[in-house]
């Protein structure tokens, strides 16, 4: 693999569906402006199409989908699909929020590459991108 | 052998308008990579020919909204839109939260709009150091218009008119008075002031400053006079705004008066003068550490100037001295 020379690990935050609690989402986004990345926050109602286009025009290294009311089942899917007909396979996908424990397997199956339920530590976050980001 | 980045394949797909080229390119540019260079020089000549709109504002005062609004006349008359949104970076984390594209959502899924948010990585002036190449990049894509947002400016980032051929300079009313509105620097560059939220108490006094302070300025035959244009704005849809109609007769008015007089030749100089002195001094200072790097005398230097024993102008006249050979 080419050696690595990117300077700054870019996030997109969003919030997809009609799901309107965007506390959760502000709080991750500021943390990761902490931590360095730079953090596009691309706010609630979002389409899957519409975030998969802002991920491309923004060349961005990780998606990030916050979900707490219970409609991850049926976007994730969706955004997946959306992400593998761009080629969007160097593009990390991971989603926080509430979640039952029995949807974390099917979550990862559909193709997140990791689930962050409420109360996960900062630091937890931040690694996992810093270590996973695929270029 | 590690296989490089395929430049060929990237400009080629470029030209195209493919946008994850255009993206990753882009990157490529805020990175500093070493291929940015090869790439500018093969895309330089298929730039230069979009019209540029900078807008430019303290934070709030509504530059994205208008940017939103903006778009859709473009995209009305066809044109193919490129957006260049720059926010600031954190100095201590170097970090950045990029809020701009909230406001862009009703053009979330038109693919005649290319929308990149860009943190300033501590370059002052408003931008950040890349947007020059980025917008050449999103140039050589296509795009016919680029418009190009500024972070929250104060008073004095005003770096957007060495990139714009029209600078729009947003404000709302209760920023201060008259005397606010005479100083120099921002309010100098505007070639439009949108006086924003104009349902708000004090539009009018703000109004009658903004015309005084221009009734006052003295303008040469010829020149441009600087409109005032109010808008209201309460939301995204096209209805939801007041002003449009004025403010784009007001650019292309602009855009023709530069058209007309030499004014437009000008505006290119300028930009491609104050690009050249950029690049410059980037490739200049990186050359010069380069050189110093292993040796430890940048470090000595450092001390000796916190010491109290040399100072940073003689150092730089030394290490001149040593890497430039001038005539005398």
């Amino acid at each position: 693999m080419a050696e690595t020379k990117k300077k700054k690990i870019k996030v997109l935050v969003t919030k997809v569906g009609l799901d309107g609690h965007d506390r959760g989402v502000k709080v991750v986004a500021s943390l990761l402006k902490e931590a360095g990345m730079e953090v596009l926050y691309l706010g609630m109602y979002q389409t899957p199409g519409g975030i998969v286009k802002a991920a491309i025009d923004e060349d961005v290294d990780v998606i990030g989908v916050s979900y707490l009311s219970g409609e991850h089942l049926v976007f994730t899917p969706k955004i997946v699909a959306e992400m593998k007909k761009n080629h969007l396979d160097d593009v990390l996908l991971v989603a926080g929020g509430t979640f039952p424990v029995e949807d974390i397997p099917p979550l990862e199956e559909m193709g997140i590459d990791r689930v962050f339920r409420a109360g996960s530590l900062t630091n937890t976050i931040v690694q996992y991108i810093q270590q996973n980001v695929k270029r | 052998m590690d296989n490089g980045p395929d430049i060929d394949e990237m400009v080629k797909r470029l030209f195209s308008g493919d946008r994850r080229a255009t993206a990753r390119l882009i990157t490529w540019v805020e990175d500093g990579m070493e291929e940015t260079h090869e790439v500018m020089r093969r895309i330089y000549p298929r730039t230069g020919k979009a019209f540029i709109i900078g807008i430019t504002g303290a934070g709030g005062a509504g530059k994205s909204t208008l940017t939103n609004h903006l778009i859709r006349k473009f995209r009305d008359q066809d044109k193919i839109v490129g957006v260049v949104l720059v926010d600031p970076s954190s100095p201590f984390s170097g970090g950045a939260v990029l809020g701009e594209r909230i406001r862009l959502h009703s053009h979330s899924q038109d693919n005649g709009v290319y929308i990149r948010s860009m943190a300033s990585r501590g370059y002052l002036g408003g931008l950040s150091r890349a947007t020059y190449d980025v917008i050449r990049i999103i140039e050589a894509m296509g795009a016919e218009i680029v418009i190009v947002e500024t972070l929250g400016a104060g008073q004095d980032e005003i770096d957007v008119i060495h990139i714009a051929h029209t600078c729009l300079l947003v404000v709302t009313p209760g920023m201060g008075d008259d005397i606010q509105a005479m100083k120099a620097g921002i309010m100098e560059i505007a070639n439009i002031i949108v006086l924003n939220k104009a349902d708000l108490d004090g539009t009018n006094a703000c109004l009658r400053h903004l015309n005084a302070t221009l009734s006052a300025t003295s303008f040469e035959e010829g020149e441009w006079v600087p409109k005032v244009i109010p808008t209201i704005s309460v939301g995204d849809k096209p209805k939801d705004i007041q002003g449009m109609d004025e403010l784009t007769a007001a650019i292309k008015e602009h855009q023709t008066h530069l058209q007309k007089s030499d004014a437009m030749d000008q505006v290119r100089f300028e930009r491609v003068e104050h690009e050249l002195g950029l690049i410059l001094k980037d490739e200049l200072q990186k050359l010069i550490f380069k050189g110093l790097k292993g040796t430890g005398k940048k470090k000595r230097y450092i001390e000796n100037i916190i010491k109290g024993k040399d100072d940073p102008y003689s150092v730089v006249d030394k290490v001149l001295k040593t890497y430039i050979k001038t005539k005398e």
